[in-house]
């Protein structure tokens, strides 16, 4: 069997034109999808079943069991945090929030490690984007800055812009320059008509510079920035002035590096100061393939995209203080569920050390870094693979992915409106 | 069965005629049936005004937009905050609340029926998403056709039955109910950064114009005998001396409806402005309400202003960075591909500006200077002029001459040289207030043969009773206790069943979604059409068979079919 358009569940560009060819509930063959999506297709080693930790072993329990050990951990937890979720459909999401409102936990997803200093920008000076079709149409000018598509997303180059074929281009690949900015020489920078490298760090007093010559002030910037010569700027704000469409797609490059929320701020600021000339976006590299969806639903029932602390009664919003990291560090958690995420891959070691000390259950198909934090780690269906749900694309555009297998496992949702109905019971 | 009497209810319901009369309501399993058993359970009205459940014909609330104005807006999350309570959860902000917060606080209002007024096919998933968390209040989504390219392809071949087969299909796919155009032909142009500035400017490449782009959309949507008209945001919104283009859109549209009108344009307020620049700003109210009142084939919404702060969020996204370039606040803008776009920026509407002073004249005087209330809706097109919950005093301003006189003393000083109001004596009546906030709407959208708006036997359970005994109040002198009741209802039922009660919530409810599916003959099926699903896959990101809108995102569908004629 083959099942034609099915939706890619790893990166945010959720590409829907999958084709998965099945033979006895097994994945052989995978067309269109990159290496990256090709690999989460075929499937690593799932869990079989729940496991707790009995002292230095696993033992194997029911999912009645593992759902109940975790409605109690949450239960009895004094600042129980909920954390992960980019990597499961929005159904399950909209149970998670549900249930830190009720038990007066933090729930926070895993932009607060990655793209959440754009949204704090965002919130300052707002976001000038599109849907990546309008790009794919019409942009005769890409730039890349601090993103590296050709490891992290690899069709974003082939859907959307180098690559793709645009209705308002005759020749999109001669007709669309694209401009990579970065510290180093990356692979996608191997394939751009235009190179910046700046000195790292750096970004901040490019995109000023930039700024000021759109403005006009040259005479202002000195022979150099950061590494970038004048003349570079020069000629890169007069390809941007003369773009009859450019957009920034910017990624964690520039999100994440010195001066951080201020430079997406200044980049935002530096997009919409070029709409004054011609028509230019910006948008962020959204990693997990359904991160963007987290922050929708977040927002759409709290009012806040991640970093939500309904300890009393309200939802407070104060990232660096009710953000996972923070909260990890100061040792305030006593009890943590994880979903969708590794966590242990990706924090400081003094939250690790504070994740080792208190109860923790994770729902995740495989086994991970984070499962040796776990007290029970219990398996779910893959969305996108065996259960459907919904997932936003990193430009908003909602997408339903497909099951392409069936199997017994339960999905999120399913797991996690189990364990809500107990928690809803005994409180 | 679950059955509820209603007893000593003074009702108003227009729709059957009915005006201050002091009755029983029966309900049976959620709906209104002539009697009940003598186990209904009673709830004693006391002679309180009871209505109609309140229908909203223009407000944002859900979706892609919506939800941007919220997630970029943590300042106004915290401007308006509740913890779980009872049925209630928690909810946030103020001019965008979330989903939750909209639904308890239109439910307290007495709101039961609620449009959303834009809905960028592409992303209807996300309205449909967040309607079922909007479970107070029954649904339905204006859906924006006004930069599609097939409709604007296929009006440059002069085939508006091509028109009608691609609106025909779209809204089948994303479970739309009504035809929007925001801007026509302004949202395409404004994807290379240009925009339309009247009804004759052509569109960049298709070389439509706006007038072709108004005319052969509302014929195809009487071809496709849709049950709402076209609903029309005029282009040029918001800039002085725009009611030309505003009267010269309305002068488009010929009567081809017996049942309702021909064209709905919303928000006028925004499209009602004299003058040749912002000194020179002034009201043309009455240009646009006389025309009104000699089309009946027109029905307007007010999009009154209100002080203080709130959000503007449109597909109108050329106007929204012409706002950013006055108000020099944050900005966001969002084109979706092949269809349409969208922008939002903050604002504060203050009393000592003079063109917002002269924006809130505008609304009020075209309430007042259109004689039929079945004309002229009331609305703040939510949160654009102001977040609903401004409702009550805008009803109270209407009902009251000395309120209104009151008001006007603290606006700027100038704003009596460039506005009729102060010269209006009209005081609306209990009545017109039902017709403008309930009544009106159901006949607008259409849905009153649905059991909407109205209180006869088979009608939804839908009521709204408040604490206000219209024999005793004098609108006119005690108008604070008009915004007191209609700010809070004695009790909100929805669906045969008490929601809310003096200000809380009582249960968790299930919205109910009302979309359209018209039946067009096999060659007009444009899932079949080689020429659309060619350029379907060419140019839009996603592919078309992930694109129609599943119906698990529907907690209850009510899909209304037509016949189309083509």
């Amino acid at each position: 069997m083959i099942v034609k358009d099915a939706v890619c569940p790893f990166c945010g560009c959720l590409c829907d034109d999958i084709e998965v060819e099945v033979e006895g509930n097994r994945v052989v063959a995978v067309t269109n999808a990159c290496e990256l999506g090709m690999t989460k297709f075929m499937g690593e080693k799932r869990m079989k079943n729940p496991i707790l930790r009995d002292g230095n072993r696993w033992k194997d329990i029911t999912y009645d069991e593992a759902i109940r050990y975790a409605a109690d951990m949450l239960l009895s937890a004094e600042r129980p945090l909920l954390y992960g979720w980019s990597g499961t459909h929005g159904e399950a999401q909209c149970v998670g929030v549900h249930m830190a409102e009720l038990i007066h936990g933090v729930i926070d997803n895993t932009s607060s490690v990655c793209h959440g200093p754009s949204i704090l920008a965002i919130q300052e000076v707002g976001h000038p984007g599109c849907t990546l079709g309008v790009v794919k149409n019409r942009a005769d000018l890409v730039i890349y800055w601090g993103s590296n598509p050709i490891d992290a997303h690899p069709r974003h180059l082939s859907r959307y812009t180098r690559y793709a074929e645009g209705f308002f281009l005759e020749n999109a690949f001669r007709d669309r320059k694209v401009i990579v900015v970065d510290v180093r020489k990356t692979e996608t920078a191997n394939i751009a008509d235009e190179f910046i490298q700046i000195k790292p760090g750096g970004d901040y007093a490019v995109l000023s510079a930039l700024r000021a010559i759109v403005q006009g002030k040259v005479d202002t910037i000195p022979r150099t920035v950061a590494g970038v010569t004048r003349a570079q700027l020069v000629r890169v704000a007069n390809l941007c002035k003369s773009a009859k469409f450019g957009a920034v797609y910017f990624g964690l490059g520039l999100t994440m590096t010195q001066g951080k929320y201020k430079n997406i701020r200044n980049a935002i600021e530096l997009i919409s100061e070029l709409n004054r000339h011609t028509k230019f976006t910006i948008s962020a590299m959204r990693g997990h393939y359904n991160v963007y969806g987290s922050n929708e639903v977040n927002t759409w029932m709290t009012g806040y995209p991640f970093g939500i602390d309904f300890s009393r009664g309200i939802a407070f919003y104060n990232p660096g203080e009710t953000t996972a990291v923070d909260i990890l560090a100061r040792k305030e958690c006593d009890a943590a569920l994880i979903v969708g995420s590794d966590p242990a891959a990706h924090f400081p070691r003094r939250c690790l050390e504070h994740l080792a000390d208190i109860p923790v259950v994770q729902l995740d198909p495989y086994p991970n870094a984070t499962t040796a934090f776990c007290n029970v780690q219990i398996p779910v269906a893959v969305t996108g693979i065996d259960a459907e749900g919904t997932a936003y694309r990193m430009d908003g555009v909602p997408i339903r992915t497909r099951r392409v297998l069936s199997t017994d496992y339960l999905s999120d949702e399913e797991v996690l409106s189990r364990m809500y109905a107990l928690m809803q019971e005994a409180s | 069965m679950t059955e509820l009497l209603v007893k000593n209810a003074c009702v108003i319901d227009p729709l059957r005629g009915i005006n201050g009369e002091v009755m029983d309501i029966a309900i049976r399993n959620g709906k209104i049936v002539e009697e009940v058993s003598d186990a209904a359970e009673v709830v004693d009205a006391r002679g309180m005004l009871t209505m109609p459940g309140g229908i909203d014909s223009h407000t944002h609330i859900c979706g892609t937009k919506v939800n941007f104005g919220r997630y970029m807006s943590p300042e106004d999350m915290r401007a308006g905050r509740t913890p779980r309570q009872g049925a209630m959860h928690a909810t946030s902000g103020y001019s965008v609340p979330t989903t939750y917060g909209n639904s308890y606080r239109y439910s307290v209002m007495g709101y039961t029926t609620l449009l959303e007024g834009a809905m960028a096919p592409l992303e209807a998933r996300h309205t449909h998403e967040e309607f079922s968390y909007t479970p107070l209040q029954d649904t339905m989504a204006n859906t924006l056709f006004d930069g599609n390219w097939g409709i604007l392809e296929a009006i440059r071949d002069g085939d508006t039955k091509r028109v009608a087969a691609i609106i025909a299909w779209t809204l089948s796919a994303v479970k739309g109910f009504g035809v929007k155009l925001t801007n026509p032909g302004g949202t395409e142009a404004w994807q290379w950064g240009k925009n339309v500035t009247c009804i004759r400017d052509p569109v960049p490449y298709f070389e439509v114009t706006p007038a072709e782009i108004i005319r052969s959309v509302v014929e195809a949507n009487e071809l496709l005998h849709l049950p709402h008209s076209v609903h029309l945001h005029c282009n040029n919104l918001g800039t002085p001396g725009n009611y030309t283009c505003t009267l010269g859109s309305f002068g488009l549209i010929p009567d081809l409806n017996k049942k309702r009108q021909t064209l709905y344009a919303t928000h006028v307020q925004f499209h009602a402005y004299g003058g040749s620049g912002w000194k020179d700003f002034c009201s043309k109210s009455e240009p646009i309400a006389n025309y009104v009142n000699m089309r009946p084939q027109i029905v307007i919404d007010m999009g009154q202003v209100m002080f203080g702060r709130t959000t503007t969020m449109t597909a109108d996204g050329p106007m929204e960075f012409n706002l950013y370039r006055l108000h020099h606040d944050k900005w966001s803008n969002h084109d979706v591909e092949l269809e349409t776009g969208s922008g939002i920026i903050p604002v504060i509407y203050r009393r000592k500006n003079l063109v917002n002073s002269i924006m809130w004249a505008i609304g009020l005087e075209l309430a007042l200077l259109t004689k039929s209330p079945w004309q002229c809706l009331l609305t703040t097109d939510n949160p654009n002029g102001a977040p609903f919950v401004k409702y009550p005093e805008i009803i109270a301003l209407l009902m009251s001459k000395r309120y209104r006189d009151a008001e006007f003393a603290t606006v700027h000083p100038d704003t009596e040289s460039r506005v009729p109001l102060p010269a209006i004596e009209r005081e609306l009546d209990w009545h017109e207030i039902a017709v403008m906030t309930r009544a009106g709407g159901a006949r607008a959208l259409g849905i009153q043969d649905l059991g909407k708006g109205h209180l006869a036997p088979g009608a939804d359970a839908d009521v709204a009773i408040y604490p206000l005994r219209i024999d005793e109040v004098d609108p006119a002198a005690e108008y604070q206790k008009v915004i007191d009741g209609f700010s809070q209802t004695e009790y909100t039922i929805k669906r045969g069943r008490v929601v809310a009660r003096r200000g809380e919530c009582l249960v968790h409810g299930s919205n109910a979604t009302f979309w359209v599916r018209p039946k067009v003959p096999e060659n007009y099926d444009m899932g079949k059409d080689p020429d659309f699903i060619e350029k379907f896959d060419r140019y839009y990101t996603v592919r078309m068979r992930n694109y129609p809108v599943q119906d698990e995102y529907l907690t209850r569908s009510r899909c209304i079919e037509t016949e189309a004629d083509l």
